[in-house]
């Protein structure tokens, strides 16, 4: 299994990934100021709506429920354990960077550890479920994925709850790991979530991020490399609708020479008030030669009301890289298109609903999983069917 | 029998300093059987003619009526007007990324025909058209208009008027950007849909150059957003000869 780093994110001071957070990263909820919304990690963040989650209101309330369902395939030698948060195996493929994952991390006392032995190539997903059932939760879950395995993950996200939790990715030399998370929750669900991967030597990590429901959704997937030659593909899809706010901020921590990295995140937002914020960091440390990376965030805002801040940043602390790039773009719908397609007789809804499907199909064709990929189309089409028709 | 009645029609656009009216009482009648070339200099309000019976919404219809077949055609939607019959090939077609142009013809044709296409008929009648444009049956799997050359997008424009069978089929300079042999293979393409005498033609066009391949019954000089003067083919012969200067002396409108 790869180990982390000891010091994950050894960035430079003056680094702007380093001068926006807080604090430096910890487990403890204590090393962290509550925020007040003028920080920068926290300035698109709306605070009032996190519940108590960011100023420890919340956890002193905890009591929540949530129904939690882990799905292997059969045979497959994946073991799922509950496990002491000091078991030695949490926390380690990342450290918290915020307020609101130590808390997560200083409110739990048990977390789930799932483990995938080494060369196990598995034909079906690992499948968790989380059905929040109202009130506050906490959650830790360790995916320990062994050498040279080949698996999909997909997380589940649905019901109500107020909830903080981290997620670990330990993925071993030569593993071939999708994970999918999908973010369905109740209108009235605030969900904040740090994702960790730690992408051993030649393995390669896709992540597909999924958010369509949620009152707050914040999540934070980060990427660091424990060898050589990893490759991480971060693929991202959102669909924000009126009031809704929905938040992804990433990291891809180039620390080892020859490692690819490829960020693509696509949303639609419509109705008042509909705010997604997405923070794109990459950085490429001095020793990371030869890395090659491109990010990329596109926006369709379909209605006016609607805000999106995008921002992606690059830190390059050498020269000798392979390729670094990267694209934000939020654009309006094009009328130019709608007047093309109803020029050929295809009513106003239907032609919006093409454009909008056309707009993610791109990125729906690169998750590589096909039952994913249809119910991902289907929950596309419904939520337009929701909000356009 | 199908005819477009064209009646006084005014039409402006919101410009810097407020409306400017383009089209300044147009006055033209197409039936079916028959095509109609409409030439003038850049500038003459040709295009807004053709968008305008489209029902592009950057137009502001002021004055004057449009039926087809007596159906007011001012009245009815964007996508209600292609459903009646109206067809417009576009001179700068719009990419449209991640639908594929499979996709895209069959929910058109679904749309205009009133009910799906039978699927198995639809294949061959897509790839027989195809074929007749010379087109690479790959191109259904591309998206619509995303990376074609311009040759591929005025093919593509014909491929959808062969299609769609309107009753009205308005060309936009659909000659404009192509060489010589996609000229003649877009050329014969609007020639076979004239052949089944079911469609009127509306062809607008800049250059002589198109009208070696489809020959108009009749030829309309457009200019200062009317329609200046009006003839048989020997028009645009003289067009040829002597260019647009004598009907541009008064100065074109933008």
């Amino acid at each position: 299994m790869a180990e982390a780093p000891t010091n994950p994110v050894a960035l430079a001071a003056e680094s702007t990934v380093a001068t926006r957070m807080s604090a430096p990263p910890s487990f403890d909820v204590a090393d962290f100021p509550v925020p007040t919304g003028r920080e920068e990690e926290w300035r698109f963040t709306p605070l009032e709506r996190l519940r108590g989650l960011h100023d420890g209101s919340a956890a002193a309330t905890a009591g929540g429920s949530v129904k939690a369902e882990v799905t292997t395939p059969e045979g497959s030698g994946v073991t799922v354990e509950t496990v002491s948060r000091d078991d030695a195996r949490v926390g380690k493929a990342g450290t918290p960077v915020d307020r609101v994952a130590a808390q997560a991390f200083s409110a739990v006392e048990k977390a789930t550890v799932i483990t995938v032995p080494a060369e196990a190539v598995l034909t079906e997903p690992v499948r968790v479920s989380v059905h929040g059932e109202g009130g506050v939760t906490f959650g830790h879950t360790v995916f320990r994925i062994g050498a040279f395995a080949e698996v999909v993950l997909v997380l589940d996200h649905t019901g109500d709850t107020v909830r903080a939790a981290n997620v670990d990715f330990v993925v071993g030399d030569g593993a071939k790991v999708t994970v999918v998370s999908v973010q369905d929750w109740a209108d009235t669900a605030v969900h904040c979530s740090q994702h960790n991967a730690l992408v051993g030597r030649d393995a390669t990590f896709k992540s597909v991020v999924v958010t369509f429901g949620g009152d707050v959704v914040r999540i934070h997937p980060r990427v660091t490399y424990a060898g050589p030659g990893g490759e991480a593909e971060l693929y991202g899809l959102y669909f924000t609708d009126g009031g809704q706010h929905q938040e992804h901020r990433l990291l891809v921590d180039h620390s080892a020479p020859n490692c690819r990295s490829n960020v693509a995140y696509k949303g639609a937002l419509q109705g008042a008030d509909a705010h997604a914020v997405w923070i794109g960091d990459v950085v490429i440390q001095a020793a990371a030669t030869g890395t090659d990376t491109y990010e990329l965030n596109r926006n369709l805002v379909l209605t006016d009301g609607a805000r999106v801040d995008s921002v992606p940043n690059l830190e390059i602390e050498t020269g000798e890289i392979a390729g670094a790039g990267h694209a934000s773009a939020t654009g309006r719908f094009e009328d130019e298109q709608l007047f093309y397609l109803m020029a050929r007789g295809i009513p106003e809804e239907e032609a919006r609903r093409l454009v909008v499907r056309g707009f993610f199909a791109e990125l729906i064709q690169q998750i590589g999983v096909p039952d994913v990929e249809e119910r991902l189309i289907a929950k596309l089409t419904a939520e337009l069917e929701r909000s356009i028709a | 029998m199908a005819t477009l009645e064209i009646r006084d029609l005014h039409v402006s656009v919101e410009a810097e300093g407020g409306p400017t009216e383009i089209l300044r009482g147009v006055d033209l009648t197409v039936k079916q059987g028959e095509t109609h070339a409409i030439m003038g200099p850049n500038g003459s309000g040709k295009s807004t003619l053709a968008y305008s019976l489209a029902g592009h919404p950057k137009y502001t219809v002021t004055g004057g009526t449009v039926t087809l077949d007596g159906e007011d055609v001012l009245e009815m939607s964007v996508d209600e007007r292609a459903r009646a019959g109206v067809f417009l090939a576009m001179q700068y077609p719009v990419e449209v990324p991640g639908v594929s142009v499979s996709n895209f013809l069959r929910t058109s044709a679904t749309a205009v025909r009133g009910e799906a296409p039978k699927l198995r008929t639809w294949v061959k009648e897509v790839k027989e058209a195809m074929a007749r444009l010379e087109m690479d049956p790959a191109f259904a799997e591309r998206n619509v208009n995303e990376g074609f050359s311009g040759g591929e997008k005025k093919r593509h424009e014909i491929l959808q008027l062969e299609l769609l069978k309107p009753k009205i089929a308005i060309l936009d300079e659909t000659d404009s950007g192509l060489d010589i042999d996609a000229l003649r293979i877009v050329s014969e393409g609007v020639n076979r849909v004239r052949a089944n005498g079911e469609s009127g033609t509306l062809l607008i066009t800049h250059y002589t150059r198109i009208l070696r391949y489809i020959n108009p019954d009749h030829v309309h000089v457009f200019a200062g957003g009317r329609i200046v003067e009006s003839g048989g083919p020997e028009l645009a012969d003289k067009l040829e000869a002597e260019g647009y200067e004598a009907y541009t002396k008064g100065g074109g409108v933008s």
